[in-house]
C-alpha cells in the first residue's frame, strides 16, 4: 500500500467506504430504518467536538489542527454522541408519545446545532479545517492508517453479513416470525444497527454529516431496483456503493477532468472540491439509471408493458369488432365496409386505418379497396377474444348482478387481462349454471344488443 | 396412560403420560400499562383444532402472541408439555398475520418456506439441501410447488396464505398457532387450509387458529376459546359453542373491565 499516491489512497479509501456502505444499507433499507444513519450522522457532530476538547485538554497542546488528532478518539465521541441522540428519539416517542418523525427532526437539529457550535468555537481559537472537515468530508487528509481502518471496517462489515445473512434476512423480513422461533431480534436488530453506526461514523471525514445518510441509502435504493433477490441486491448495492464512491472521487480530484482531456466542471472559481457530494452525485447517477432503466421494475419498462397493453387492448377492439360484424355470415368470411367500422367505436377514420394496416401486417385480415375480411388465423382469433368478453359479461350479470347496460365496458377493461386459466374457470362455472351452449364450439350470445355501445 | 405422536417424516414416538400440550395460568397481558387480556386460565389436550373467537379488540391476536412470548406477560406464565415454554419454543410453529410483512421484499417464495427450518438450523449455518427439499414438499402439501420461485409480491391472498403455512409446516411443530389463515383467502383455499388443519390433528398435532366466522366454527373446530378481554368460555365446541356464550362474548363490551383498564393506563383511581 505504501507504493500509493495520494489520489489512489483516496479514491481506494472511499471505494472501501462505499462498499461498507452499501452492505449495511441494505438491510437498513429493507428494515426500513434508514434514517437512523442520517440521525447517527447529525446528532455525532457534538460527540466529536467534545472528543476533541478532551483530548486537547489532556495534551495541552490547544491549537493543534483538528486532523492531526487521533481518528479513533473522535470517531469514539462521534460513536458516543450519535447513541445517545438515538436513545433520546427512543425516549421520547415510548415516553412521551411525540411520534417517531417529529422526535427524529427535533433531536437531529438540536445535536447538529450544538455540533455546529461547539465546533465553530473550537474553530476560531484553533486552526483551519475543522467544522469543514466534518460537514463536508476531507478525504484528502486521509492518511495510510485510516486506508488500513477502511480495510478493517469494510472486511468486519462484510464478515459479519455472510455469516449472519439468513438471521438478518430474516429479522428484515419477518422480525415477529423470527421472535417466535427463537430468534434474539432485539441483539440482531442491534448488530445490524451497530454496523451501521461503525460505517456511518468512519465514514464522517470522508463524504461529512451532512451526506453520509445518501451514501447508505443509495446504494441500496438503486440496487432494488434490478432484483427480486436479496443476495444479489446485497452485492448490487456493495459494487454500486463502491463504484459510485470511487467515480465521484476521480470527479472531484480533477482526474476525470486529465482523462477527458477538458473539465467540465470548469466553471466558477476553481476551488477545491470536496468528493463528498460528487460521491453522492455519482451515487443519485446510479440510482437514476436504475429508476429509469432497470428490467421490470424501471419506469422505462413499465412505460413498454403499458404502452403493449394498450396496443392489444386496441388490436383486440378490432378484431372482435370485425368478428362480431361477420358473425351473421359465419362460417362465411363476408367482407366489411370500414365506414361501418368507424360508426361502430370511438375510432377516428386516421386511427382505424393504422390499426386496419398493422393487423394486416400479422395476417388478421386482407383489405380490399375500402372492405376488410378476415383471415382465418383473424377469424380464430376474433372468436376467441369475443367469446372470453362475453363470458366475463354472462359472469358480471349472472353472478355479480350489474346491470346489463353497465357490462360491456366493465369487461371491456378485464377482459384483455383474463388468464386462460380463470376463462377456463368462468367457463365451467356459466356452463353449470346452464347459461351456455351445449355445443363447446358455438359462442354465447351476447347480454346485450351488438352495436347499441359506446357511442 | 401411553400416547403416540406421529413426527412428519413417520417416525412414531411413545411416551407415557402425556402432559396438556399448552397450559396457560393466570395470564394477564398489557400494553402501555393498560391491561387487554385479563387473568386467562387454560388447559388444552393434545391433537385438537382450537377456535378463537371474539369480537375485534377482544384480545385474539394478544393471546397468541403472548404465549409466543412476542409481548410481555404482565402475570402468569405458559407451559408447553408441561415444562415452562421457553424450553418447548422449538416445538412451537407460527403462521402471524398476512399484513404483518411487507410482500415487496426481495425473496422468493421458497426463501419465505425455507425460513421455518431456521429454527432448527440455529446460528450461522446456512440452509442447504436437505432444507430446500423439506421446503419444497411443504410447498407441495399446499399445491403452490409451481410458486417456489416467484417473487412473493406476485401471488394472490390466499396464495400468500398457503405460503405462510407451508412456512409453518417446515417449522415441523406440535402445537401452531395461525393468526386468522382464512382471512382474505378464496374458497379453494379455505378448502384446502381446513383439510391441512384436519392433517395436522391427524398426526396428533395442536393448532389454535384465530377465526372470525361464526358460521364455520362447529364445522372445523374441536374446542372453542370464546374471548373478550377476558376468558368467556372455552371447552369442546359441541357445548361451549352455545347461543347464550355467543351473546356473553359478543354482547356489549365489559365496560368496568374497559374503564379499569382505562384507569390503569392513566394510573388514576377509578372514580
Amino acid at each position: 500500500m505504501s507504493g500509493l499516491g495520494v489520489a489512489d489512497k483516496v479514491m481506494l479509501g472511499t471505494a472501501l467506504l462505499g462498499g461498507a456502505a452499501g452492505a449495511v444499507g441494505t438491510f437498513a433499507v429493507l428494515r426500513k430504518r434508514s434514517l437512523v444513519g442520517d440521525m447517527l450522522a447529525h446528532a455525532s457532530l457534538p460527540g466529536i467536538a467534545l472528543a476533541f476538547l478532551v483530548i486537547s485538554f489532556l495534551n495541552r497542546e490547544y491549537h493543534a489542527d483538528l486532523n492531526e488528532r487521533s481518528l479513533l478518539a473522535l470517531s469514539a465521541g462521534a460513536l458516543v454522541s450519535g447513541l445517545v441522540g438515538i436513545a433520546a428519539v427512543t425516549f421520547l416517542c415510548v415516553w412521551t408519545r411525540t411520534k417517531e418523525d417529529a422526535a427524529i427532526g427535533i433531536v437531529l437539529s438540536t445535536f447538529f446545532g450544538a455540533g455546529v457550535v461547539l465546533l465553530s468555537r473550537l474553530q476560531q481559537q484553533g486552526s483551519s479545517g475543522g467544522l469543514q472537515t466534518y460537514l463536508f468530508g476531507q478525504p484528502a487528509t486521509m492518511r495510510q492508517a485510516d486506508v488500513l481502518v477502511l480495510w478493517i471496517v469494510l472486511a468486519v462489515v462484510l464478515a459479519c453479513v455472510v455469516l449472519l445473512y439468513k438471521e438478518f434476512q430474516l429479522v428484515s423480513f419477518d422480525p415477529g416470525f423470527a421472535r417466535a422461533q427463537g430468534w434474539p431480534t432485539l441483539v440482531l436488530d442491534l448488530s445490524m444497527m451497530g454496523l451501521l453506526a461503525v460505517v456511518t461514523i468512519v465514514g464522517l471525514p470522508i463524504v461529512g454529516v451532512i451526506l453520509m445518510a445518501a451514501m447508505i441509502i443509495l446504494p441500496a435504493a438503486a440496487a432494488r431496483f434490478w432484483t427480486e433477490r436479496l443476495g444479489r441486491m446485497l452485492v448490487l448495492s456493495i459494487v454500486f456503493g463502491s463504484a459510485s464512491a470511487a467515480g465521484g472521487t476521480l470527479v472531484a480530484s480533477g482526474h476525470l477532468a486529465d482523462w477527458l482531456g477538458f473539465d467540465p466542471l470548469a466553471f466558477g472559481n476553481n476551488a477545491n472540491l470536496p468528493p463528498g457530494p460528487t460521491i453522492i452525485l455519482a451515487g443519485t447517477a446510479v440510482f437514476a439509471v436504475s429508476l429509469f432503466f432497470a428490467p421490470s421494475r424501471g419506469i422505462a419498462a413499465r412505460l413498454v408493458r403499458e404502452v403493449r397493453l394498450r396496443r392489444k387492448v386496441l388490436y383486440d377492439h378490432v378484431l372482435r369488432a370485425l368478428y362480431e360484424e361477420s358473425e351473421p355470415s359465419l362460417p362465411r368470411r363476408p367482407a366489411i365496409a370500414t365506414s361501418s367500422l368507424v360508426e361502430k367505436r370511438g375510432w377516428t377514420r386516421r386511427q382505424l386505418t393504422r390499426l386496419l394496416r398493422r393487423a394486416e401486417r400479422k395476417g388478421w385480415l386482407e383489405a380490399v379497396d375500402g372492405r376488410v375480411q378476415l383471415t382465418a388465423t383473424g377469424l380464430e382469433q376474433g372468436a376467441r377474444l369475443t367469446r372470453a368478453h362475453r363470458l366475463w359479461e354472462l359472469f358480471l350479470v349472472d353472478q355479480a348482478n350489474i346491470a346489463i347496460d353497465h357490462v360491456d365496458r366493465d369487461a371491456d377493461d378485464v377482459e384483455h387481462l383474463l388468464p386462460v386459466e380463470l376463462i377456463e374457470r368462468l367457463e365451467q362455472q356459466l356452463s353449470a349454471s346452464g347459461r351456455l351452449p351445449s355445443t363447446p364450439d358455438v359462442l354465447p350470445q351476447s347480454p346485450h344488443e351488438l352495436g347499441s355501445f359506446l357511442t | 396412560m401411553v400416547s403416540e405422536i406421529t413426527k412428519s417424516d413417520g417416525r412414531i414416538v411413545k411416551s407415557e403420560a402425556v402432559p396438556p400440550a399448552v397450559e396457560i395460568h393466570d395470564m394477564t397481558v398489557a400494553y402501555h400499562r393498560k391491561p387487554v387480556l385479563w387473568d386467562i386460565d387454560l388447559v388444552v389436550p393434545e391433537g385438537k383444532l382450537v377456535g378463537i373467537v371474539g369480537p375485534n379488540g377482544a384480545g385474539k391476536t394478544t393471546l397468541i402472541k403472548a404465549v409466543l412470548g412476542l409481548v410481555p406477560l404482565a402475570s402468569g406464565h405458559v407451559e408447553i408439555y408441561g415444562r415452562p415454554y421457553r424450553r418447548q419454543r422449538h416445538l412451537v410453529g407460527y403462521v402471524p398475520q398476512r399484513e404483518s410483512v411487507d410482500w415487496d421484499f426481495p425473496v422468493s417464495v421458497l426463501d419465505v418456506v425455507m425460513m421455518g427450518t431456521y429454527g432448527r438450523l440455529g446460528w450461522i449455518r446456512r440452509p442447504g439441501r436437505a432444507e430446500r427439499e423439506v421446503a419444497l414438499r411443504c410447498l407441495e402439501q399446499v399445491s403452490m410447488r409451481p410458486y417456489a420461485d416467484r417473487q412473493i409480491r406476485q401471488l394472490s391472498g390466499g396464495q400468500q396464505q398457503r405460503v405462510f403455512l407451508a412456512r409453518a409446516l417446515a417449522q415441523d411443530a406440535q402445537i401452531y398457532f395461525m393468526d386468522e389463515p382464512f382471512s382474505g383467502v378464496d374458497a379453494a383455499t379455505e378448502r384446502a387450509i381446513v383439510k391441512l388443519l384436519q392433517t395436522l390433528r391427524g398426526q396428533g398435532r395442536t393448532v389454535f387458529v384465530v377465526h372470525h366466522d361464526l358460521q364455520t366454527v362447529r364445522e372445523y373446530f374441536d374446542y372453542v376459546i370464546l374471548l373478550n378481554m377476558r376468558l368467556v368460555a372455552y371447552g369442546p365446541t359441541e357445548t361451549t359453542f352455545s347461543t347464550q356464550n355467543l351473546q356473553r362474548t359478543y354482547g356489549g363490551r365489559l365496560t368496568i373491565l374497559d374503564e379499569a383498564a382505562e384507569a390503569m393506563r392513566r394510573r388514576e383511581p377509578v372514580s
